[in-house]
């Protein structure tokens, strides 16, 4: 029955949603900005909670274990202190809630995001390796992009630009559109088959 | 961000410049609401082969025999209301039920704790469809971070000290794609990834062993389950296909000869 309800409320979101999306009259607006945004953040919020619970006791269930107890506990250390010198001090300018956020959690984030320049070497030293004409056209266009981007000055760097330009805006442009096609095709019917009740393995039953 | 989609407010209840949308949206609507309704029980639709999605049993299997977890993850770039992470949902229902079945741990951790509430449940049926509810380890359906490289460290943590003989990495994925596709493949996972982002496809496609690309996301339930009603409406999709490949067909001639025609500027 709870899954039945389930899937009643989404038909009636999904086609109301669809409909409000043509509308511009301002009660329409009023409903689809609701829905959105006040209703979805009661959902996150109580999900919020059952997600930091999740978190502690993966957390402490292995910290007893003695699996990486280090890692887990400097985690728990941060699950702690942020919300309670949120709620001692705040959170605005010079609070400790804003010194922890600049001094350390906006270094680790560049830290893990500045990986990504290894990783992309690493993945490009792989993968454009001129084995077959479909991977030797790949490798010759992925140089012209990366020259085209770095520091050549001059007649041939006009030229280099100009060809970049046109793989971008052509070639690169067309595959991306159809992939797009597909994926828009896909979202419709996946959302359809979602509504009328077909998909109901994202409410926990079978199909 | 609602608010940049829908329309400007106005006294008016359709907004007449969005009515071919709606005619398009209408079209599409019926065309796969007729081929998944109106089926002959005779008719069996078989899918192409996609290498990405035969690939899942030999990747469960291979986990199965080396004793290793298979590790799914959606990204970080989706949350529950996105159809490329109820697609992603699917496909994790039909792994789990392999993973209940051969007895082999699913680790599944996510960005956001909505999913991981509706994953933990997809997970918990399938675990119980395959016969194994006594299998399933809630712990391992996890919220990590909802930062995005507070996600990409914690999936990267979990490979590197797991050592999964599987990566899937299905759903809608942002810089943390390659973070994450390059660590499973330092441990050696066969990997599997698919996304609706265009720009982390190229990512994919160069770490990960197979990449499902654009549609084939979509369509990996019916494949993977082989239901027919899904496979139906995956050949709406394709028939959609068809329909606006005419259309621009027609589109680009129409330019070409009259260069100053305007109707499919819509």
């Amino acid at each position: 029955m709870s899954r039945r309800l389930a899937q009643i409320i989404c038909a009636i979101f999904g086609v109301v949603m669809f409909l409000l999306f043509f509308s511009p009259h301002p009660a329409a607006r009023t409903i689809a900005l609701t829905i959105t945004t006040e209703y979805w953040q009661v959902i996150y919020a109580f999900a919020l909670i059952v997600g930091a619970v999740s978190f502690l006791r993966v957390n402490v269930k292995n910290i007893q274990r003695g699996q990486d107890s280090g890692y887990r506990i400097i985690s728990l250390i941060g699950l702690v202190a942020m919300p309670t010198v949120a709620i001692i001090w705040g959170i605005g300018a010079n609070t400790p809630f804003m010194w922890i956020f600049e001094n350390i959690q906006v270094p680790l984030q560049s830290t893990v995001f500045a990986l990504l320049a290894f990783f992309v070497a690493s993945a490009s030293f792989r993968g454009f390796r001129a084995r077959s004409l479909p991977a030797a056209i790949l490798l010759i266009s992925a140089v012209v992009i990366l020259l085209s981007r770095s520091w050549v000055e001059g007649q041939f760097a006009s030229g280099l630009i100009a060809t970049a330009d046109w793989i971008r805006s052509y070639p690169s442009m067309a595959a991306r559109r159809a992939i797009l096609i597909g994926i828009g095709l896909g979202s419709l019917t996946t959302s359809l088959r979602v509504i009328v009740g077909i998909e109901r393995t994202w409410l926990g039953g079978g199909r | 961000m609602l608010e940049t989609i829908l329309p400007a407010a106005d006294p008016a209840w359709l907004d007449t410049g969005k009515l071919p949308t709606l005619v398009a949206a209408v079209i599409a609507i019926a065309v796969v609401l007729y081929t998944t309704y109106h089926r002959t029980s005779r008719e069996a639709y078989r899918p192409r082969p996609i290498a990405g999605l035969r690939a899942v049993d030999d990747a469960i299997g291979r986990a199965t025999e080396m004793a290793r977890p298979v590790v799914f993850t959606p990204g970080w770039g989706g949350d529950i209301q996105r159809p490329t992470t109820i697609a992603s949902m699917n496909i994790l229902g039909q792994v789990a039920e392999k993973t209940a079945l051969y007895d082999c741990r699913l680790i599944y951790p996510t960005h956001d704790p909505v999913i991981q509430s509706v994953a933990q449940e997809v997970v918990r049926e399938s675990y119980a469809r395959a016969g194994f509810a006594d299998r399933f380890r809630e712990e391992d359906i996890r919220f990590v971070s909802s930062s995005q490289f507070g996600y990409a460290a914690a999936v990267e943590g979990i490979i590197s000290r797991q050592k999964p003989a599987a990566v899937l990495m299905l759903g809608t994925f942002e810089a943390e794609s390659l973070i994450i596709a390059e660590t499973g493949n330092t441990v050696g996972a066969i990997q599997i990834a698919g996304t609706d982002s265009t720009i982390q496809l190229a990512f994919f496609i160069v770490a990960c062993d197979y990449t499902l690309i654009g549609e084939e996301l979509f369509a990996a339930s019916g494949y993977l389950s082989n239901d027919q009603a899904i496979l139906a409406s995956v050949r709406a999709q394709d028939m959609l296909k068809f329909v606006i490949a005419a259309v621009l067909v027609i589109a680009i001639i129409w330019a070409l000869v009259i260069p100053d025609s305007r109707w499919w500027r819509f």
